[in-house]
């Protein structure tokens, strides 16, 4: 049951309805009736409808530049609520169609560098905002159609495949394009950088006030994206919308019941492709450049990442994910955040884990000791292995612990990482009391390769750490934080 | 004519470079039925690995070690450790979601690709790596060799050409002539009666990996003896392997032969007449062009869907 369907919160089924299978009917049903102290107060929360929790959530949002006159944290705002776009736009393809669309960033660049070609000295166009937005959106829609139509026979691999492809081409004709036929029209690998901010009537959008990220984007951003929430809510809603599950769930059998499945994959492509142009244009007139290498498979990992982590098939889920990834992103790029980001996600994962029990505080109690004992026998045989310092978060607490040395030897790093994996690993195999003896050096392991080496290079550690949610979730979680569990029949 | 010689030489080598990767994806895939999107990292590591060797055994031009057991240690190296990396993989990233809805397993290799690129680049940084192959036994591998009319044919190329060919042959042995290669192709017919007749489905599957990824491994070294190395190869390396193997017929160990020297004539011609930059841009139109035509492939049995 996805969250689109009505609940009837607490009343027991009298009776599946006509054409619905019985046992689904219950099962759906079983799993909504909770238990222990805080049902009552879950009931309630399910109560509330979707529009009141999507007007809260925006409130909130509005609020952002008022909490914060930072740049920079608006600027982040600003990309967050990009993703929440993109997130809802590729939720349509993949959790809805079902469909494994590896292109879809590159629809993204394509409403991107449309905008800049419409409004940019490139070809001295200059259309208005409500004259270029709906030209990128609709270029966007029929190049969703066209990637579309090869596909439409292929099931999920050859899909990936061909849209992986795709986004391929597309970087490949951004990059060469300032010589088609002799004429310069993406700009090359230099991109464009002459595109002017949204306009219409004689006005133009604010970039910056003062040297400062003005909030006016910000708001635009905001409302395109409720426009965008509250549509898609009622396209879900829709036969449509049924539709699309229904050839997630099962293809074949969607044929058979006579849905029109070539179409439905058509729509999802063209929808998401769509969605994605349009946050193509905001990106590139706030942006006032687009590079080729922005629209590539780091940025499809990350927005895969967000719908997958939230629950790929539930709009709130994909928003979630979005809200986490976003600012995550952001802070890991900090070393002083990341230290912290650290070392709170291992004990929430330790909790989680063991919950508040008395292995949990023998567990913390080894790992602190064995670390101490660590470092002051690594500090007695030659005191340079100690004394170097940790840049960042925490510092003054953590080189206390934590084994810095002053200069890193040039094997210690491959070894240390590689390690620390294989240790990983070997935990989740091993069970019992092993498990309980090999874990406090396994985390102090991580700990020393944390501090060390993910530090101090930002950019690839924080994509390790996207690439290790997405496996770790397909395996732990594979229906994300909100997602629900598809109901199985056999 | 002298070019065109020496673009088909050109397409020889690119060609078996990429129907090694075509093989490692049409295995997995034909046992799994799974799109090993890690495949192409894999690959990358293999350069990475065969590199590394190359540094301990003394550099390219070290004169103690002769060339032939310099060029056979460093890819037995990069197979072995490539195997290895495979059968990890397979263990913990997609053995947990066997039986898992299809997409889920897509979406973990998409993650392990990332994570074995980034892990590259934390590691070693985006430097490119060359392995100096001019310097093997001073310029040997380039010197020696054969003319055809004008062009010198350089030893490296034959070498290369040569053991992906007996690779593939073997390869090919193994799978149609041996008591392994029978359970494989069981396994790929039908996994459950596969395991009622006393297959040990785990064993055959950690084994595909292991000769897929040995595959990409040698492809690896084979590849980055001609051009440096970097940490970012293994995205297109990956997509053009897979390419091929489509094109050929997934699941088909000659389709991915054939799949793979395609798209190697495709390439090379395409970069000597037309130019250097549209190449993907052909490539795409015959991947295209086949899913339209012949989604199965040049020598793939045309699918047949039991419900």
């Amino acid at each position: 049951m996805t969250d689109s369907t009505p609940h009837s919160s607490g009343t027991p089924a009298t009776g599946p309805a006509v054409g619905q299978d019985e046992w689904v009917a219950r099962h759906a049903e079983r799993r909504l009736i909770r238990r222990g102290p805080l049902a009552p107060m879950e009931e309630r929360i399910r109560a509330v409808p979707w529009w009141a929790w999507l007007t809260l959530f925006v409130g909130v949002m509005c609020l952002l530049p008022a909490v914060s006159s930072s740049g920079y944290v608006r600027r982040v705002g600003f990309d967050t609520v990009l993703y929440m776009m993109l997130a809802l736009g590729l939720n349509v393809v993949v959790g809805w169609g079902g469909l494994l669309d590896l292109g879809f960033v590159a629809f993204y660049g394509l409403g991107a560098y449309s905008y800049a070609l419409l409004d940019s000295n490139q070809f001295h166009l200059h259309l208005p905002a409500y004259l270029a937005i709906p030209i990128v959106v609709v270029i966007g829609a029929i190049a969703g159609f066209l990637l579309g139509l090869p596909s439409r026979r292929l099931h999920g691999d050859y899909l990936a495949i061909v849209t992986l492809f795709f986004l391929q081409l597309f970087q490949t004709i951004a990059t060469n394009g300032d010589s088609i036929f002799g004429h310069n029209v993406t700009g090359g690998a230099f991109g464009i950088f002459t595109v002017k901010p949204l306009h219409a009537f004689g006005h133009s959008l604010t970039v910056q006030h003062g040297g400062v990220f003005a909030v006016s984007y910000y708001y635009v951003a905001l409302a395109f994206f409720t426009a965008i929430y509250v549509a898609l809510r009622f396209v879900n809603l829709s036969r449509t919308g049924r539709a699309w599950r229904s050839l997630r769930e099962d293809p074949l059998a969607a044929e058979a019941m006579g849905m029109p499945v070539n179409t439905l994959k058509l729509m999802a492509f063209s929808f998401g492709a769509a969605i994605a142009a349009l946050t193509g244009t905001l990106f590139a007139s706030l942006s006032a450049s687009v590079l080729p290498l922005t629209f590539y498979f780091v940025l499809l990992i990350t927005i895969y990442t967000m719908v997958i982590l939230g629950g790929s098939g539930s709009q709130r889920g994909v928003v979630l994910g979005a809200l986490v990834i976003g600012p995550l992103l952001e802070l890991l790029r900090d070393p002083n955040k990341s230290r912290v980001i650290f070392y709170v996600a291992l004990v929430t994962g330790l909790l989680v884990a063991f919950r508040l029990s008395r292995r949990l505080g023998l567990i913390v109690v080894a790992t602190l000791a064995f670390g101490f004992v660590c470092r002051a026998i690594a500090g007695a045989i030659d005191h340079s292995w100690v004394s170097g310092s940790a840049p960042g978060g925490l510092q003054h607490v953590v080189s206390h612990w934590v084994i810095i040395p002053k200069h890193l030897a040039g094997w210690v790093p491959p070894v240390t990482y590689i390690g620390v994996i294989a240790a990983a690993l070997l935990l989740t195999l091993v069970h019992g009391r092993l498990r309980l003896v090999l874990l406090p050096p396994t985390l102090y392991l991580a700990a020393f390769v944390w501090d060390n080496v993910m530090l101090t290079q930002p950019d690839p550690a924080r994509y390790i750490v996207l690439g290790l949610i997405l496996i770790a979730l397909m395996i732990v979680r594979p229906n994300g934080l909100l997602g629900e569990r598809r109901v199985e029949i056999v | 004519m002298d070019t065109f010689i020496q673009l088909t030489i050109d397409a020889l080598t690119l060609g078996s470079v990429y129907a090694l990767i075509a093989l490692g994806y049409t295995l997995v895939y034909g046992v799994l039925k799974l799109l090993n999107f890690a495949h192409g990292d894999v690959f990358m590591v293999g350069t990475f690995i065969g590199f590394g060797v190359l540094q301990l055994l003394g550099g390219p031009a070290s004169p103690n070690v002769p060339v032939w057991a310099l060029i056979t240690i460093v890819t037995l190296a990069a197979m072995g450790g490539c195997a290895i990396l495979g059968v990890v993989i397979e263990r913990f990233a997609y053995r947990p979601l066997r039986d898992a809805p299809r997409i889920a397993p897509l979406i973990s290799a998409l993650g392990v690709s990332f994570f074995l690129a980034n892990s590259m680049q934390l590691l070693f940084g985006a430097t490119p790596r060359t392995y100096n192959s001019f310097e093997i036994g001073n310029g040997e591998l380039y010197f020696k060799g054969f003319d055809i009319g004008n062009v010198r044919v350089p030893l490296l190329r034959i070498i290369t050409i040569g053991a992906a060919f007996a690779l593939m042959v073997a390869l090919y042995v193994l799978v149609n002539k041996t008591r392994t290669g029978k359970a494989m192709r069981a396994t790929s017919y039908d996994r459950e009666a596969a395991a009622m007749m006393g297959i040990d489905i785990d064993r055959v599957i950690t084994f595909t990996f292991i000769l897929g990824s040995a595959l990409a491994g040698a492809a690896g070294v084979m590849f980055a003896l001609r051009v440096p190395t970097t940490v970012a190869i293994g995205f297109v390396a990956g997509l053009k392997g897979f390419t091929a193997a489509v094109i050929g017929g997934i699941g088909s160990i000659p389709g991915a032969m054939a799949g793979g020297l395609i798209l190697g004539f495709a390439e090379s011609y395409t970069q000597g007449y037309v130019s250097t930059k549209w190449s993907d841009l052909v490539v795409f139109s015959i991947l295209v062009a086949f899913m339209i035509f012949r989604p199965q492939g040049l020598l793939g049995r045309a699918d047949i869907r039991k419900v």
